[in-house]
């Protein structure tokens, strides 16, 4: 049974059809890649999968581990291990990072019926993790994302995947803004997340984070749907020669 | 939009119907006859054994009163209050003379104990977490005097205290025993001639705290009154007055509940604060009687005057108030800054659901040299709730090298809701620096959906949120009173009691 299974998902935001039929399936312990001209519903997936408020699913359907996804909340998805990097990471003033995340973790596991962390036991977990991110420990006594640089921000969302264990990782741009040492701490992080039960969705726009973090599976969308699928290799051709093949096919 | 539609749908269901502290007690009580005359304020006064000074005081307030009628320039609206219609004083029927706390009637301190006061001398270990930022101090010690209705019924550690010359005592007591101070203090912040509540309150008080903390003191504990209305159709006015002499130091925690009703109960207290030169008075207030519920049914009418007067050189008054609480709040907490090098601060958090009505914010009114002030709040409103902030800052002819700082901001949730900021700037001296920032947001959509997609739930993101919003301020409290604080924060927003 596939991890995912997006099946002619077909998605409108006020009134609007912006996923006309999406297809897509991601099998445990794959890392698949999704790329795509700017506005081609990248991030909608993102969001729909996730469930955020303010899109209509009108046709089609999510599965994950064989389960109704669109039956869930948004909260039961993130206990059940579906995590989204966001692309825009937002600020909340006055919240430390470290009492988000520990908030966080702890609700997931109340959902799932675990127990909460202790406080030392949590400190011990989450100062680990930021370290081997070069996340400095200021940064985690400051208001989420607040002030944050781009790539501190993007590095902050790896923190708390890997602080958070998901199974379903989806990283929307997660390379955008990142200097050449960010982009291999982050490119580390996602490696050393990677198992045979846990599969990444990153989509991205440029070749070199694949070059590190190296995908099975690259689709290419164009206008709501996933027009083609293939290799690593497919990534290089479309460096090469851009989307317009696609855009005339789709 | 769509998705903004939504949140205001699931704001709607955050209900205000599952107030926490609404039970009731069943004891007996000792009511003067309903309605107000010049015979209710003799009834109280014999009640209290009260010295003859005492009842022309009260009688000289009464006939103030009648002389003026209900302000209604504050941003809220309620039906006439018919205040021959309500009892002014009820207090427990004790069994026999009460020697000490064990004599209590029982289903006192069981009310006590649901609410979580101690009011047996236990010193209390607090297994809560600091206020980000605070200090954890383990095994400290509150004073508790407990108001129920009209009366005091107890006042935990007096004997530790006046080891330390600290006389904090039920307001009656005082007047009884320690007449000189209450004579020289009482009504000299909040004269009897003074506002329509205040008037009220002077006429009727029935009880309250007192506290004086004697020259070149440290008061040794926190000090703490908690006020609950049980009796129906009562209102409550009770009367603290707090006299910080030279060069001392006194933290003052004070909190509130009422139960469960349909008909609107009122609460006008009187605070009457005195610091002498260099003496420095914290007064610190969680504000939790009962809103009414999702129809704006019931609650409390919260009328009450709050004052205080930095009388010396570098003396020093911090106003810290949560209020979450009342159908309808009508407060402001002031400071006269007369002492040259006197310093107000005002920290208020106030949070509105349902159909709640809040009007609050301070004045501050600067006479002295070189005296300055600090303010901020923030307010939230949500539901079909209105916030207004409302804050007067003065300087006199003289109070030359006068600074005030507010710093006003609202948050809102959903889109029924509103918030207001009236500032008044009166500066009569040309060297005096007043600044005032305002800002109003909404708990973006964005924001909520990111915390959700982490697994919280949508209570816990939007208290989460909002624990970020009131920080600041939450960081002023006493440690106690800040978890406290914060638990009763998530409460009056979820409505989900946990
Ligand atoms: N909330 C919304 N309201 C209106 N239009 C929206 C909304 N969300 C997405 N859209 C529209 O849907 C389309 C797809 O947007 P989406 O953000 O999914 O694109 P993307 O592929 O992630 O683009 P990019 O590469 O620029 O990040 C765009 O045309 C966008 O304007
Ligand atoms: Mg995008």
């Amino acid at each position: 049974m596939p991890l995912l299974e997006v099946r002619n998902l077909h998605v409108c935001v006020e009134g609007r059809e912006i996923l006309h039929g999406l297809d897509l399936t991601v099998n445990a312990g794959e890392a698949h890649a999704i790329m795509g001209p700017n506005g081609s519903g990248k991030s909608t997936l993102g969001h729909v999968i996730t469930g955020k408020p303010g899109y209509q699913v009108t046709a089609g359907q999510i599965l994950f581990k064989g389960e109704d996804l669109l039956a869930l909340a948004p909260d039961q998805r993130a206990a059940k291990g579906i995590f989204l990097a966001f692309q825009y990471p937002v600020e909340i003033p006055g919240v430390t990072t470290m009492n988000f995340l520990r908030t966080a973790l702890n609700a997931q596991r109340k959902a799932r019926g675990q127990s909460g962390y202790s406080t030392p036991h949590f400190l011990k977990k989450a100062r680990t993790v930021a370290k081997q991110l070069n996340i400095p420990q200021s940064m985690l006594k400051r208001g989420v994302n607040v002030g944050f640089s781009g790539g501190e921000k993007k590095r902050n969302e790896i923190l708390q995947m890997a602080l958070f264990e998901p199974s379903m990782c989806i990283l929307d741009e997660i390379d955008s803004g990142l200097d050449i040492d960010a982009l291999r701490i982050v490119a580390e992080g996602i490696n050393a997340m990677r198992s045979q039960d846990r599969s990444m969705i990153m989509i991205t726009h440029y070749q070199r984070l694949l070059n590190y973090v190296v995908p099975d599976v690259v689709n290419v969308m164009s206008k709501g749907r996933v027009v083609k699928s293939g290799d690593k290799q497919l990534a290089l051709e479309l460096e090469a020669s851009g989307y317009a093949q696609f855009e005339n096919a789709a | 939009m769509v998705a903004a539609q939504e949140t205001a749908e699931r704001v709607a269901r955050i209900g205000v119907d599952q107030y926490r502290y609404g039970f009731e007690t069943l004891i007996e009580s000792d009511k003067a006859p309903k309605g107000l005359s010049e015979d209710t304020v003799r009834f109280i006064s014999a009640k209290k054994n009260e010295p003859a000074w005492m009842l022309e005081w009260r009688l000289q307030a009464y006939r103030y009163w009648l002389t003026m009628t209900e302000p209604t320039w504050a941003r809220v609206h309620y039906p006439q209050i018919d205040y021959q219609d309500i009892y002014y004083y009820a207090a427990p029927k004790p069994k026999k003379q009460l020697a000490s706390i064990d004599e209590i009637d029982p289903e006192i301190l069981k009310t006590y104990e649901k609410l979580g006061i101690p009011l047996r001398e236990v010193a209390i270990l607090e297994d809560v977490e600091p206020p980000p930022g605070g200090e954890q101090t383990a095994n400290r010690k509150i004073a508790v005097d407990a108001v129920f209705d009209s009366v005091s019924v107890a006042t935990t550690f007096k004997a530790e205290l006046k080891k330390a010359g600290v006389i904090f005592m039920p307001i009656s007591e005082a007047i009884r025993e320690h007449p000189e101070l209450v004579q020289k203090y009482l009504g000299t912040v909040v004269p009897i001639s003074d506002n329509f509540f205040a008037r009220l309150n002077s006429a009727v008080f029935s009880d309250g705290s007192f506290v004086y903390v004697p020259p070149g003191v440290r008061c040794p504990m926190e000090l703490s009154t908690y006020f609950r209305i049980n009796e129906r159709n009562t209102g409550q006015f009770e009367r603290t007055l707090i006299i910080a002499d030279r060069g001392s130091h006194v933290s003052y925690l004070e909190g509130c509940t009422a139960p469960q009703r349909d008909e609107n109960q009122l609460h006008a207290a009187v605070v009457e604060l005195v610091a002498l030169d260099d003496a420095e008075i914290k007064y610190s207030t969680v504000q939790n009687w009962y809103p009414g519920n999702s129809e704006g049914k019931g609650g409390i009418y919260n009328f009450v005057t709050k004052r205080g007067d930095c009388r010396g050189r570098n003396s020093k008054i911090s106003w810290t108030q949560v209020e979450t609480g009342s159908a309808i709040t009508w407060k402001y907490p002031s400071c006269i800054l007369r002492g040259d090098y006197s310093r107000g601060e005002f920290y208020s958090i106030a949070i509105s659901n349902g159909f709640q009505q809040v009007d609050s914010g301070t004045k501050m009114f600067h006479l002295g040299k070189n005296t300055s002030s600090w303010v901020i709040s923030k307010g939230i409103a949500a539901g079909k709730s209105r916030n207004t902030y409302r804050g007067l800052v003065s300087a006199n002819r003289n109070a030359a090298g006068a600074r005030n700082h507010t710093t006003c901001d609202s948050l809102l949730i959903g889109d029924k809701c509103g918030a207001h900021t009236v500032p008044y700037v009166e500066a009569k001296n040309s060297s005096a620096t007043f600044e005032h920032e305002a800002t109003t947001s909404k708990i973006s959509e964005d924001v909520l959906f990111y915390c959700i997609q982490r697994g919280m739930s949508q209570e816990e993101a939007v208290s989460l949120v909002v624990n970020g919003f009131i920080k600041e301020v939450l960081q002023k409290l006493p440690m106690e009173f800040a978890a406290e604080a914060q638990k009763l924060i998530s409460i009056s927003l979820e409505g989900s009691v946990g």
